[in-house]
């Protein structure tokens, strides 16, 4: 299935949830903050938010800015 | 106690000795970030929010600001109200972010704040129970609006982000100074020290800085320049600048009484 990551296709082929794609994409998963289709999951939730086609993921973490 | 006058920096009910505030961006290392904080004794740095990027390492800028120091997130980012409102509670859902710079810009070329929208966003996000500092363009208008939707302060700019040029707005901040009750934080283009003692001696409550210290061959040290800058701005304005006389002829310090030759 193909899933939207900030912005880029990826394809996705196991049934796979919010918390494994964190774990298995971003090195510093504690500090990452996820929203599926423009609503913020909460990290507890994670493991329960499983993926779906044509989810659009934004995930982000705090940079250095002025 | 008049506000203005007041030993501390108040903030939503909040008490910082420090009237020194430092941005994050830009620092080549990010040692020099944890050092210049410490340096300046700054208590309220900036941070912004990105998208992670897959494909590379990126450094955690948290690991480098010490617990105790207050975050003000950023909406740099937000091109309108509704943007800006996503981001905040997006770092709030991090557990970071109830205090908000609100930055509003939809201009590529001169990165201005677009007051109307961030009004907006000051209005959703004060009864969100956000402390928002809004980043604006220092019109009189524009900040009584901010202050009536429950601003705890305003952020005018001093000249273009990252442009070093100083106190180009200077008069308008004057008259925000004047007719503000809340405390104006002097933001961005402020590039050296005596640009932000000028900021303070006309009693500005605050400065914030980024560029100029990030940028600095000495970052840490710069840092500290600006730090003690604002201490000296903030007790020359205290202590009520004497007037500057308009002649270009001297008045005399010392008595010129000449007993020499008498």
């Amino acid at each position: 299935m193909n899933i939207v990551v900030n912005g880029t296709s990826n394809i996705v082929n196991e049934e796979i949830s919010l918390k494994q794609f964190i774990e298995k994409h971003c090195p510093n998963p504690e500090r990452v903050i996820a929203e599926v289709n423009e609503h913020i999951v909460k990290r507890a939730d994670w493991d329960r938010q499983l993926l779906k086609e044509n989810d659009k993921l934004e995930l982000i973490t705090f940079v250095g800015g002025g | 106690m008049d506000n203005k006058k007041s030993e501390n920096l108040i903030i939503a009910g909040k008490n910082f000795s420090s009237r020194f505030l430092l941005g994050t961006g830009k620092f080549g290392n990010k040692n020099d970030l944890a050092l210049a904080i410490k340096a300046s004794n700054a208590e309220i740095v900036t941070v912004a929010l990105r998208r992670i990027d897959l494909q590379r390492h990126e450094e955690n800028i948290l690991e480098y600001i010490p617990p105790d120091v207050t975050l003000l997130v950023n909406t740099s980012g937000a091109r309108n109200a509704t943007e800006a409102v996503r981001i905040a509670r997006i770092a709030r859902e991090a557990g970071y972010g109830t205090w908000i710079k609100v930055e509003v810009i939809n201009d590529s070329k001169y990165l201005m704040p677009d007051n109307e929208e961030t009004i907006k966003a000051v209005d959703i996000l004060t009864r969100e129970g956000f402390v928002t500092l809004p980043y604006i363009y220092p019109d009189l208008y524009a900040a009584r609006k901010l202050v009536a939707v429950g601003a705890p302060s305003v952020m005018p700019l001093g000249s273009l982000i990252g442009t070093n040029k100083g106190l180009k707005t200077k008069e308008f901040i004057r008259i925000l100074i004047e007719e503000i009750e809340v405390p104006v934080i002097v933001d961005a283009g402020l590039g050296a020290p005596s640009h932000a003692a000028e900021a303070m001696e006309m009693g500005a409550d605050a400065v914030l800085v980024n560029t100029a210290v990030a940028t600095a061959g000495n970052p840490v040290l710069m840092a500290k320049a600006f730090a003690q800058a604002v201490e000296a701005g903030r007790n020359a304005f205290l202590s009520a600048l004497p007037v500057q006389q308009d002649s270009t002829q001297a008045r005399a310090s010392s008595p010129l009484t000449g007993f020499l030759y008498q």
